[in-house]
């Protein structure tokens, strides 16, 4: 099998032993064990697997790891800065006891993070149009949402600022 | 605190037993609650053989304060819960307290699980005493090094403080003192008061939130060990299959499958069930080889249930009773002497669980006995089967309690356990065992669906007179089916003077278990549903029509751990009219409901305001729920579990049915098993009343009246009565 070239977290890997089908997930999962991307449903139903490639929320379950080659993928574990400084939307999350399992919690922090990233101006109903593909079982979502809210805020005021 | 209640939790006897650290500092251990091992032991004589502590306490001489978690913690938060109790007690600076995870010992802990919001009402009382008993140690070694007498010594947030002189010690740097001074009795130690609670009733995160938001959490599907390889199990689709049949050779061939072989099981679902096991190099690699699994079964044995054939059976029992079961005075005649009768069937499905994280289980099997990572919420029942299973002594199994992505009943079931034991022992191994979601949502134990048949009387007064039911459910001889029976206590039926409820079971092959609310998550529906049908049809105010079959304030039945106090319920019934604004005018299309229920000594009334506009679509918008479960240990947390049984119980009655035919689960993955969607989720206000009763659990006691709540509303916007659910197979889009 091919060596495959993944740029993960700003690391980079060679990885071999894996098909190039192999879908994104398991190899951040089980080759390079970055474990806070989850498994859900596997068929782009739930959202918890959501990573970025190149700044865009992307179900890992069902994107084939050899398409991520050339890219900057972002899992959960890279969202913080290098100094370990929360991303305010991890910083929102936990300022509002979002978590229940929090099983689902890495996929909608990342799927929130991508839409502010593209949209830091996204009104409640795009965001909530953005967010329908991620799924809480907990039932979640109302800390969610306020979660998201004021990170906004925090972001555009530190955008206004800079 | 004084309070009528006749179940108090507080007479239990506590143990303590301190013990100086090694490199300084204290350990305190203590008791949590009774299981049937300690209250043996409680007629011995006590000597340090006879005491089996089931919590721990450690300060070190940094001032760190570590509390161990007995109870597995599923999203419910109780590993936040627990060892906040203890730390209000010691008057801990809780910036200082490190919460870890204990391990299955059920010899020293106690039953360690996550079912029945049993935690906080088995543990609140044990747990203060035993906070109590350390900050009284503490205390008094404080005294002694200030040499002033312990009463004009006190504890605040990690220190002892003597006012007069301003000097004040750290828990740290008193520790080891401590340890040494004579135990004061638990029983008599002296707790705080509730208005100086500086932590309990307020709002805390929970403990693992930093881990949960940045990925480093250890769910049961991150367990990893060196050498490891990864399985997946493939069962019959029709439940009680077994392999006649395979192509192993086919899928031993392919590329990163180490081994494939066939389990015969034991010919239950609830132990091992048999299949094929497949175990190679990644999950990737295991699933994939599971999709190209060809088996032939042999389902002489299997399953052949229907749902269709089931509803049919149900709808030709409908002008029957059933065996009585459930009786008070004499409801043939209230209903004869009734100026209106009211008839109707209800019918509400089969639900999966679908936690979020699917069942996964990790076991290392060697000559010393299996080692087990598990998610379970009922892990030493686990450690039963799996024993059990492979046939070892149950002391040659060592459980790891690790976090579950979500429960909600699923994992008081242990067949995973059992999987992965197994299939661990012929891999030689450690292996992890993951379902797909396919796999996991066709092999559930479900709640049960149900149906039942109804009739109630108004007399001229506007008043019920009479009520007859016919619940047909699942079960045999005599027993119900797991989690598929009604409980029988549950209001409205309670206090009706005049009731007779039946019962007719229907023999199953499809596996059930407990869901939410077990008794009470559908049956409530049904209950309150038709109570609301029968004073609308008397043309009476509901919330009128509920205090006035409510009552005085008593307690139903009396002398009966599960027993429902009127007054509680008039008064959670009372406040979220208030809060609702029941009463007043909507716009058309728009119309609110309500409904009360009592489970798992919770008080819960919900109001849900909803609009059903054209083409049946349908929003939820607003529920006001009201809650009295007594006082609140963490606000944050209380909220949170109201906040997600309204989404779950919204979810549910909108989207979800699990349907089968010929044994065959019809349903596989989110696509034909919704969950509701953020922006369906409605603006939730919660409120409690936080009477002076014991403190009792909130894992499930709010779901329940959700529905018939937000069903009543759509009567109240529309004239149409919900009988059959989910909603979206009665054409209410989302």
């Amino acid at each position: 099998m091919p060596t495959l070239l993944l740029q993960v977290n700003g690391q980079k890997h060679e990885v071999t032993d894996v098909a190039p089908d192999t879908p994104l997930l398991w190899v951040l999962r089980d080759t390079l064990k970055l474990t806070g991307t989850k498994f859900g449903c596997g068929i782009e139903q739930c959202g918890v697997c959501t990573v970025h490639v190149d700044g865009v929320a992307t179900r890992s379950c069902n994107y084939p790891v050899s398409q991520a080659v050339g890219k900057q993928v972002v899992t959960i574990e890279g969202l913080a800065g290098k100094d370990g400084t929360l991303h305010p939307l991890q910083q929102a999350w936990i300022d509002h006891d979002v978590a229940q399992c929090g099983y689902c919690q890495p996929g909608q922090i990342m799927q929130a993070a991508a839409l502010l990233q593209r949209n830091p101006q996204a009104t409640e109903a795009e965001l909530m149009r953005g967010m329908s593909g991620n799924l809480c079982r907990c039932g979640t979502y109302k800390r969610i949402r306020d979660a998201i809210t004021s990170a906004q805020a925090q972001l555009q005021s530190k955008g206004g600022a800079s | 605190m004084s309070s009528p209640d006749t179940h108090a939790l507080l007479d239990r006897r506590g143990f303590l037993r301190v013990a100086a650290l090694a490199g300084g500092g204290l350990s305190l251990a203590f008791l949590i609650d009774g299981s049937p091992l300690l209250a043996a032991d409680e007629a011995k004589p006590a000597g340090a053989e006879n005491f089996r502590p089931n919590g721990y306490l450690t300060i070190s001489p940094d001032g760190t304060v570590t509390i161990l978690s007995k109870n597995p913690d599923l999203g419910q938060g109780i590993k936040t819960t627990l060892p906040l109790i203890i730390a209000e007690e010691l008057c801990a600076d809780w910036k200082r307290v490190v919460v870890e995870q204990a391990p299955l010992n059920p010899a020293l802990y106690g039953w360690q699980g996550a079912g029945g919001s049993t935690s906080v009402p088995s543990n609140y009382d044990n747990m203060r005493r035993a906070g109590a008993v350390a900050r009284t140690l503490l205390v008094s070694a404080a005294a002694a090094e200030f040499g002033v007498p312990e009463s004009e010594c006190r504890a605040e947030s990690g220190e002892v403080i003597h006012d007069i002189t301003g000097r004040r010690l750290g828990f740290g740097a008193l520790a080891s003192k401590a340890a040494t001074l004579p135990v004061p009795d638990a029983k008599t130690v002296v707790l705080k008061d509730r208005k100086d609670f500086s932590l309990l009733g307020r709002r805390v995160g929970g403990v693992d939130n930093k881990a949960v938001v940045t990925g480093a959490l250890c769910y049961g599907i991150d367990v990893s060990l060196p050498g490891i390889l990864y399985a997946a199990f493939v069962r019959c689709p029709a439940f009680g299959g077994k392999v006649k049949a395979a192509n192993l050779d086919a899928l031993r061939a392919r590329p990163g499958v180490r081994k494939v072989f066939i389990v015969e099981g034991t010919g239950r679902d609830d132990e091992l069930a048999a299949g094929v096991a497949i175990v190679a190099d990644s999950t990737h690699l295991a699933l994939s080889a599971a999709d190209e699994a060809e088996i032939t079964w042999d389902e002489d044995k299997a399953c052949k249930d229907s749902w269709s054939g089931f509803a049919a059976k149900a709808a030709a029992l409908s002008g029957e009773a059933g065996k009585e079961y459930q009786k008070s005075g004499d409801a043939k005649a209230a209903l004869a002497s009734a100026a209106k009768i009211i008839e109707a069937s209800y019918t509400y499905p089969f639900v999966a669980h679908a936690t979020m994280e699917p069942q996964n289980c990790t076991a290392h099997f060697s000559e010393g006995g299996l080692e087990i990572w598990t998610t379970s919420q009922n892990p030493g029942s686990g450690q039963d089967l799996v024993a059990k299973v492979l046939g070892i002594a149950k002391d040659k199994v060592r459980v790891h309690i690790i976090r579950g992505g979500g429960g909600f009943g699923r994992r008081l079931m242990n067949d995973y356990m059992a999987e992965a034991a197994f299939i661990a022992r012929e891999a030689g191994v450690p292996i992890k065992l993951i379902h797909s979601r396919e796999s996991d949502m066709t092999h559930d134990f479900y709640r049960a669906g149900g149906f039942h048949h109804l009739r109630g009387g108004i007399d001229g007064k506007g008043r019920l007179s009479g009520w007859t039911q016919h619940f047909v459910t699942f079960g045999q001889g005599g027993k119900d089916s797991r989690g598929a029976g009604m409980g029988a206590e549950l209001f409205p039926l309670v206090v009706l003077p005049d009731r007779s409820v039946g019962k007719t079971l229907l023999p199953l092959g499809v596996p059930t278990g407990y869901w939410r609310a077990p008794g009470s998550c559908a049956t409530a529906w049904v209950l309150e549903s038709f109570l609301h049908e029968l004073s609308a049809a008397a043309g009476r105010d509901h919330v009128e029509f509920l205090l006035e079959l409510l009552g005085e304030p008593r307690w139903l039945p009396p002398a009966n751990s599960g027993a429902l106090h009127t007054g509680r319920s008039a008064g959670v019934i009372r406040l979220a009219a208030q809060k609702s604004g029941w009463g007043t005018p909507l716009p058309a299309g728009r119309g609110r409901g309500i409904a009360f229920h009592f489970c798992h000594q919770g008080y819960f009334a919900i109001v849900a305001e909803v609009t059903v506009g054209a083409d049946r679509k349908l929003s939820v918008d607003r529920v006001v729920a009201v809650g009295d479960v007594g006082p609140i240990m963490n606000r944050s947390g209380a909220e949170n579990q109201v906040e997600g049984s309204i989404v779950d119980g919204l979810s549910t009655l909108w989207l979800q049915a699990i349907t089968f035919e010929e044994g065959r689960v019809q349903e596989t993955n989110f696509q034909d098993y919704g969950l509701l969607r953020m922006a369906k989720a409605p603006r939730i206000e919660t409120h409690f009343i936080e009477s002076e009763y014991p403190p009792t659990g909130l894992g499930e006691p709010a779901l329940p009246p959700l529905t018939p709540a937000v069903c009543n509303a759509i009567f109240a916007a529309t004239g149409e009565r919900v009988r059959t659910l989910p909603l979206v197979k009665a054409g209410f889009k989302a």
